[in-house]
């Protein structure tokens, strides 16, 4: 696959920490909860930061080292493959964390096709192969799961952007709506009553458009796995992670805002714009701190993810949502 | 008394002696297993791509079933009269109180790196942490008074004290009703058993037990 290389914000290659100085902070964890109480002490006071961390090389796990960088630009270690391809909610499959991986290993992600209508110009129906012709870049994203728990990934895909601008939205055109695949013959959490599936996700016509908003068809370099959300699956990097839709088979532009699968199922809980937010709370749990998969301690949680220079303009309140409340009040 | 049914009554005796024995062994294999197989899972560096996640299902988790049995003891005693489990319902207990500590331990130390303002807001601004944390603070007292010297020195204000395990056990399910995303089959689960345990406390079905006791031992 010809990937370009490119983070969300450009940095010199100069800066990036060499690869010899970060340790596989599995490897650190398993370190650290051995260690003695004081050298424990310290590991975990600062919530985690990358310097505690300098003595070995990467390890991706298997596979997947086909990146330009190590970090995200922030300077944060990225997870390894083994970390992102083994840790994922994905309820089409089940509601444990390791359970995708397992459940995902035979899900048919070819042929596969996505509809791409509603207020266009010019719908099409793209094959994979389509899809693929569109520049390959690589993207490393913070991604952060409303449960406040973090990764920082190495995406391979395109703007969304780009897409749409073949299909040309309308100018009644406000909103996009997105619905993954509906197989519950190869997907045995879609045989449930739980949720009211197919999954559905959407964003504005804006937010849509947005640099940062990219269809990911893989990852380190490799093609996405099925439990990541193969083929072809939406990242959408300073709002929640359940707002970053997998499998995706249909992409309409409406008049009216989409009501997501979350917001269906527990509407005082999950709001449509559902931005990374550290000061507006999950009703039931804080937003203010998030762990890093593969740290222990916390790190506090940034505004939009940390992407707010990007976003923030999009939204003129940043307490910009419809269901969740800002702390305090 | 023959010397053969003096026999017979001593071997009884000391039966009841070895079943005691058994039962107190198999008490505290179980209540370790949990963390045994955790320590394990450790070691084998098999805790998954979270393992401070996986730490805290896996103090909780057992946490609240050491609790559901020891309150399973009294309305078992009452169904079936095997009173050879009372002293089952102290050492669930006290390992209910050790997972719950871990638990603790796990959630300001691994997770919160004890950075005390990052705990203050998860306590404080997480109801689910704040009901865990109060079933945790009115453990300790139990936990604390959980021996013969104490039930002597309190005399009756000790059984009194020991039922703020029914506060507890309602707190530790709310915990777990509240942390859960939407699939809610293991908080029912907990909850419906807890729900028959407290049932059978209640003098009317008491009553009914006490009836199927006579008429299960007359069998």
């Amino acid at each position: 696959m010809l990937i370009k290389k490119r983070t969300g914000i450009e940095i010199p290659s100069s800066e990036i920490t060499p690869q010899h100085l970060y340790l596989s902070r599995r490897q650190f964890m398993a370190g650290a909860a051995m260690a003695t109480t004081a050298g424990l002490l310290a590991a975990c006071g600062a919530g985690g930061s990358p310097e505690e961390a300098n003595t070995a090389p990467v390890n991706s796990g298997n596979g997947g080292t086909a990146v330009s960088a190590t970090t995200d630009e922030l300077g944060d270690p990225l997870n390894t493959y083994d970390e992102i391809t083994n840790y994922n909610n994905y309820y089409e499959f089940n509601t444990t964390k390791d359970g995708p991986a397992r459940l995902a290993k035979d899900f048919p992600t070819a042929p596969w096709q996505v509809e791409v209508g509603g207020m266009v110009k010019n719908p099409k129906t793209y094959a994979m192969e389509d899809l693929l012709k569109f520049d390959q870049e690589e993207r490393i994203y913070r991604l952060r799961c409303v449960e406040a728990w973090s990764m920082v990934i190495p995406w391979v895909g395109f703007p969304l952007a780009k897409l749409l601008n073949e299909v040309e939205p309308t100018a009644d055109a406000k909103y996009v709506r997105f619905e993954t695949i509906y197989d519950p013959d190869n997907m045995p959490g879609q045989r449930g009553r739980m949720f009211p599936w197919p999954y559905v996700e959407g964003l504005t016509v804006e937010e849509a458009m947005q640099d940062l908003t990219i269809l990911s068809t893989g990852l380190y370099g490799e093609t996405l796995l099925p439990q990541n959300g193969a083929p072809i699956r939406l990242v959408v990097p300073w709002k929640y992670g359940f707002k970053s839709i997998k499998a995706i088979v249909k992409i309409e532009l409406v008049d009216y805002m989409p009501t997501s699968l979350w917001m269906e199922s527990a509407p005082t809980e999950y709001g449509f714009y559902a931005n990374v937010n550290p000061e507006v709370n999950h009703p039931r749990w804080s937003q203010a701190t998030e762990r890093r998969i593969g740290e222990l301690g916390r790190r506090p949680t940034l505004l939009f993810n940390g992407y707010a220079e990007q976003v923030a303009h999009l939204y003129p309140d940043p307490k910009y949502d419809t269901n969740l409340k800002p702390r305090g009040s | 008394m023959t010397p053969i049914t003096q026999r017979l009554s001593s071997i009884r005796k000391l039966d009841r002696k070895t079943t005691a024995q058994i039962l107190r062994v198999s008490a505290h294999m179980l209540s370790l297993y949990a963390l045994a197989l955790l320590l394990f899972d450790y070691s084998r560096n098999n805790l998954g791509a979270d393992p401070v996640r996986e730490i805290l299902l896996r103090t909780g988790e057992p946490a609240l079933v050491l609790l559901i049995l020891s309150l399973a003891v009294t309305p078992l005693t009452l169904l079936f009269g095997w009173k050879q489990l009372h002293p089952l319902r102290r050492i669930f207990g006290l390992y209910a109180f050790l997972y719950v500590a871990l638990h603790l331990l796990t959630f300001i130390w691994l997770d919160y790196g004890l950075n005390l303002a990052y705990i203050l807001d998860g306590i404080l601004e997480q109801n689910f942490v704040l009901v865990g944390f109060a079933a945790f603070v009115l453990l300790l007292p139990l936990a604390i008074t959980s021996n013969k010297w104490s039930q002597r020195k309190l005399g009756k204000k000790w059984k009194t004290l020991h039922k703020l395990v029914y506060i507890i056990i309602m707190l530790a399910l709310i915990h777990f009703w509240w942390l859960v995303k939407n699939v809610y089959y293991m908080p029912f689960l907990y909850s419906a058993m807890v729900t028959v345990l407290l049932l059978l406390r209640w003098q009317p079905v008491k009553q009914k037990a006490l009836r199927f006791q006579r008429w299960y031992r007359s069998r």
